[in-house]
């Protein structure tokens, strides 16, 4: 429903986006025993890696082909043959995954090739998969990194198989965090089916205690089970950003497909558990119509706190959608939307418009509909401060808060998780009121004074006056 | 790269003022900073990075970044230099440029931000970071800098640190030059006086230099402008007008210091506001050299008495967690100064140094390091993440202070872990500092959590696995009487646990 607009400022004000390599990198951070590496200067890694950390609290393995000016200039190919060396030998991954940067690729870097340079050149990576995608800095956003990443990944190692009856290919959005990842793998297997979550940031960011200390990811989808993927009989998907991934799925192994705009809200899930029920032969289980009814429970205790609350949203595509869709059913209102990068997904919005900007457009736009709450990641926090609104922390980065990766906003449970959070901040700004909060207009105070007479003809009253009239 | 940046890079190379650099032969030296790094195993940031640190806290600019997101959408608001004003700095710009840009040039998007910025907001001045992509297809940020001079009467500053020129370091110099060649000096203070000095290097991360300035306002020293934290642009623009320097040790803008002495004759030392004797050295040498460049004698005295007060104040603090700290042992991974220069402070509590890292030390720093512990025993040249997992996990030492990058190899090793770098939430500056680090070490210690976390699972599989600490190996805490807990309740209401009355 919502018209896509774009900013047209030439200078962006507190940056909602991040890059496309940084969004690759993060999808790359779901399979195991992987290093993901961008090919560039090292400060973008550097930087990537600070967001990372302080918004998943863990160690984040990620390389840099620490490109110079120089090695800019005359290509790319030694650092790397350089770089894949050295992680082979330092880390030993299973699997090295290149994102390009904006360096690079203003020079033009023919990574594809330097690949299969490399190959022939140095068996000693012969037992390592490379994953290479092409990710700009100056196209697009992090959801569009994150999208080509799943592609890439499918492309470069899933070939057809047999197709297993009970098996299915999950895609996530990179707006899912690690327990909205475990939540739906609960749901899929109660249904008797198995799942290969591709990207699956569940295992390796979810928080734990790991046996020892290993420089890759620590968990995630395996290279068996990427290769697995080409045997599954259905592949599901979570956002729009997932929908080229599934479709190369289905170009490569003729898997059947369907995308799920968003998994937060109760219409959207009746339709999974449908489509899952469906799959497996399976009703579903008794868990989730209980699950169903509590959440329609919770729908109705929230809707008194989030009725006719006006909100700016400023998120990626498909978290504005999930977040927003569930708002409006909830009856606020989206009065601004502010978002990254174009998707099919701003067209699904119950808004009137989206805008393609920065934080300064959230916190103006919020201040001229006179929004109620601000929902954003955490650089929204000055923007909240200074109009004195709350701010709900969702997506990427949230750096002021822990928890993040066990935080739940999909499924009946999810989705109900996310409704107390929303309610709960807006009980907080109840106001309470005191005697003189509703002062009368001079008027209305002059017109119901007892001297009316006198005051028709204009004499203000004192007490003089007063006295005379009565006496 | 622009002729200008290469003759600017060459120049930092030959600083005078750095003797890391002068300790090098003439090869090494034009090899500089921009050595190759190791592609796949490097880590750290990069020029521009280190221009923008350096500069960011000038809290009344905006600081605009010429490039694609990458560079301002993934990094801005992550530091904790504080402000006593003016939010600007907090706010990120930049051209976030497209491929448009990349083939047309961005040059015409940088002018257009430019006049957005000054419409909108109106500061002092605009700093204008160059970055990586933008250099490589050629904008000339210095031209349109002048040009946005010319056209809006305001300073517009050019930060010529692409990224790939180099490491932090690099840009940190870069960032400073940008200071000397287009800001400091073109601006006369409204008044002098002869208590004037400039703090160089400082950026008051969580607030630490209002941790130092009540003592030096308390002598009648006036910061008259601190590059760059809590900076003003003006007082930076006039900071040619101080009788003294003080170069904080971290060595990042030297070339500030040495060339404030060739133009304007400003003598200048290096000082450090970690550690209660450094801190003491630092009041003397600010001291001693107004004096010598006219001040009043009496300021000697005064300083001595007020270093005698502090002082007493602060070992009586710190002397208040011996009994807590004795025998605790620590295991510092740090860079430079303060690799030993809160040192004395830890010892003094009773916390013996399990070792610390001098990889980024300079010959001095080692020096000191000898002289505070008697040998070079405790020295850490380099430590793998994993030996210092392996070297927690064996209990062989009680805590590790360090950098937010390695705190999860602590936490991991179920090891209690303190931030002592720029990431951190809590100030260690001056007297008041060391105080508190010794506070935060006792908390983070004696915090119960850690024999929580060390229980292994009942069923077995998780100890040994999940490379627990033995249980053997887990210090013993003592009884928690009353007196941990009046630390706590005093600490919650405000107050020194000394305060509490018993
Ligand atoms: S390395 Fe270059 S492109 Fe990357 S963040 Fe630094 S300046 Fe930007």
């Amino acid at each position: 429903m919502a018209s896509v607009v774009e900013s047209k400022k030439s200078c962006t004000v507190n940056p909602l986006k991040m890059s496309q390599p940084l969004g690759a990198s993060f999808a790359f951070l779901g399979l195991d025993a992987c290093m993901p590496v961008m090919h560039g200067s090292q400060g973008c890694t550097s930087f990537g890696l600070v967001l990372l950390v302080r918004h998943f609290k863990e160690a984040i393995p990620l390389q840099t082909t620490a490109m110079n000016e120089v090695t800019s200039i005359l290509g790319g190919y030694d650092n790397i043959e350089a770089a894949l060396l050295n992680i082979r030998k330092r880390a030993a991954p299973k699997v090295i995954a290149i994102c390009s940067t904006g360096l690079t690729e203003t020079k033009g870097d023919d990574v594809d090739g330097y690949i299969v340079t490399v190959r022939k050149r140095k068996p000693e990576l012969d037992d390592t998969e490379i994953v290479y995608v092409s990710t700009p800095d100056y196209v697009g956003a992090f959801e569009d990194g994150y999208k080509h990443a799943i592609t890439a990944i499918v492309k470069a190692l899933v070939k057809p198989l047999p197709v297993k009856a009970d098996q299915i290919t999950l895609l996530p959005g990179s707006h899912l965090s690690p327990g909205d990842i475990d939540e739906l793998r609960e749901i899929i297997e109660s249904f008797g089916l198995s799942s290969i979550v591709l990207p699956d940031i569940s295992g390796s960011l979810d928080g734990h205690i790991a046996p020892d200390w290993r420089g890759t990811t620590l968990g995630g989808t395996t290279l068996e089970q990427i290769r697995a993927a080409g045997g599954s009989a259905f592949t599901l998907g979570v956002g729009e950003q997932t929908r080229e991934g599934a479709e190369a799925l289905r170009e490569i192994a003729g898997t059947p497909l369907e995308i799920f705009e968003r998994l937060t809200g109760l219409e959207v899930n009746d339709r999974f558990l449908q489509r899952l029920a469906q799959i497996s032969g399976k009703p579903v289980p008794a868990k989730y119509r209980r699950q169903r009814s509590q959440l329609l429970d919770a729908m109705l205790d929230g809707h008194f706190y989030t009725g006719g609350v006006k909100v700016a949203i400023g998120a990626e595509p498909d978290l504005l959608l999930a977040v927003g869709g569930l708002l409006h059913e909830m009856g606020a209102e989206l009065r601004c939307c502010i978002s990254t990068t174009k998707s099919p997904a701003h067209a699904l919005l119950p808004a009137e418009q989206v805008v393609l900007g920065d934080l300064e457009d959230l916190e103006r736009g919020a201040a001229d509909a006179g929004c109620d709450l601000l929902i954003t990641h955490s650089h929204g926090r000055q923007a909240a401060e200074r109009l004195n609104k709350p701010l709900l922390r969702i997506g990427f980065p949230v750096f002021d808060r822990i928890g993040n990766a066990h935080r739940r906003m999909v499924g009946y449970r999810g989705t109900m998780d996310f409704i107390f959070e929303i309610a709960n901040l807006m009980i907080d700004q109840i106001v309470h009121h005191h005697p003189g909060d509703w002062p009368l207009t001079p008027e209305a105070a002059a017109a119901a004074a007892p001297s009316a007479g006198a005051g028709c003809c204009g004499t203000p009253l004192t007490p003089t006056t007063l006295a005379e009239a009565s006496a | 790269m622009s002729v200008s940046l290469k003759a600017k890079i060459a120049e930092v190379f030959e600083e005078p003022g750095c003797d890391k650099n002068q300790g090098k032969t003439e090869k090494e030296r034009k090899k500089g900073c921009t050595k190759q790094l190791n592609p796949g195993a490097a880590a750290g940031g990069c020029a521009f990075d280190g221009a923008k640190i350096a500069l960011q806290p000038v809290v009344d600019v905006a600081h605009l970044v010429h490039g694609p997101i990458a560079c301002e959408g993934n990094s801005w608001d992550n530091r904790h230099s504080a402000s006593s004003g003016s939010q600007l700095y907090r706010t990120g710009f930049t051209t976030d440029i497209n491929e448009l840009d990349v083939i047309y040039g961005g040059e015409k998007r940088l002018f257009k931000s430019i006049r957005e910025i000054i419409d909108k907001y109106d500061p002092p001045a605009v700093f204008v970071y160059q970055t990586c992509v933008t250099a490589l297809v050629g904008d000339d940020i210095e031209a349109v800098c002048q040009r946005a001079t010319e056209k809006f009467g305001k300073p517009i500053i050019p930060v010529n640190a692409p990224g790939f020129a180099g490491p932090k370091n690099l840009g940190n110099k870069l960032g400073a030059e940008a200071l000397l060649d287009y800001v400091i000096g073109t601006v006369e203070p409204e008044f002098t006086t002869p208590y004037d000095i400039n703090i160089i290097g400082e950026y008051n991360l969580v607030g630490e230099l209002w941790q130092v300035k009540p003592l030096l306002d308390a002598l009648g020293i006036r910061i008259l402008s601190c590059i760059s934290g809590d900076g003003r642009y003006n007082e930076v623009a006039s900071a040619h007008r101080a009788k003294v320097n003080m170069m904080v040790c971290s060595k990042s803008m030297i070339n500030i210091a040495t060339k404030m002495e060739q133009r304007w004759g400003i003598p200048y030392f290096e000082g450090s506001f970690y550690g209660i004797g450094d801190m003491s050295d630092t009041l003397r040498q600010i001291a001693t050299l107004l004096v010598k460049q006219g001040a009043p004698a009496d300021l000697l005295e005064r300083t001595e008495r007020l270093i005698a007060v502090e002082e007493a104040r602060a070992w009586e603090r710190i002397a208040h967690y011996k009994t807590r700290l004795t025998g605790k042992r620590a295991l510092l991974i740090t860079g430079g100064v303060k690799s030993w220069s809160v040192v004395a402070a830890l010892q003094e509590a009773g916390i013996e140094i399990a070792g610390t890292s001098v990889k980024k030390s300079t010959k001095e720093d080692k020096e000191k390091i000898k002289e505070i512990m008697g040998d070079d025993a405790h020295m850490i040249d380099d430590m793998t993440p994993r030996e210092m997992y392996n070297m927690l996990r064996d209990a062989r030492a009680d805590i590790m202070l360090s950098g937010g990058r390695s705190q999860f190899v602590a936490l991991k090793a179920r090891m209690p872990w303190l931030d002592i770098n720029q990431e951190r939430h809590h100030p260690y500056g001056g007297y008041e500092g060391m105080v508190e680090l010794v506070r935060e070490i006792d908390r983070a210690i004696y915090n119960p959590v850690w024999q929580q976390v060390r229980i292994p699972a009942p069923w077995g599989d998780d100890g040994e696995t999940l490379g627990a600490v033995p249980t053997a190996a887990i210090p013993e805490v003592p009884a928690q009487g009353m007196g941990f807990l009046a630390d706590i309740a005093a600490k919650a209401m405000g107050l020194e646990p000394e305060e509490i009355p018993v």
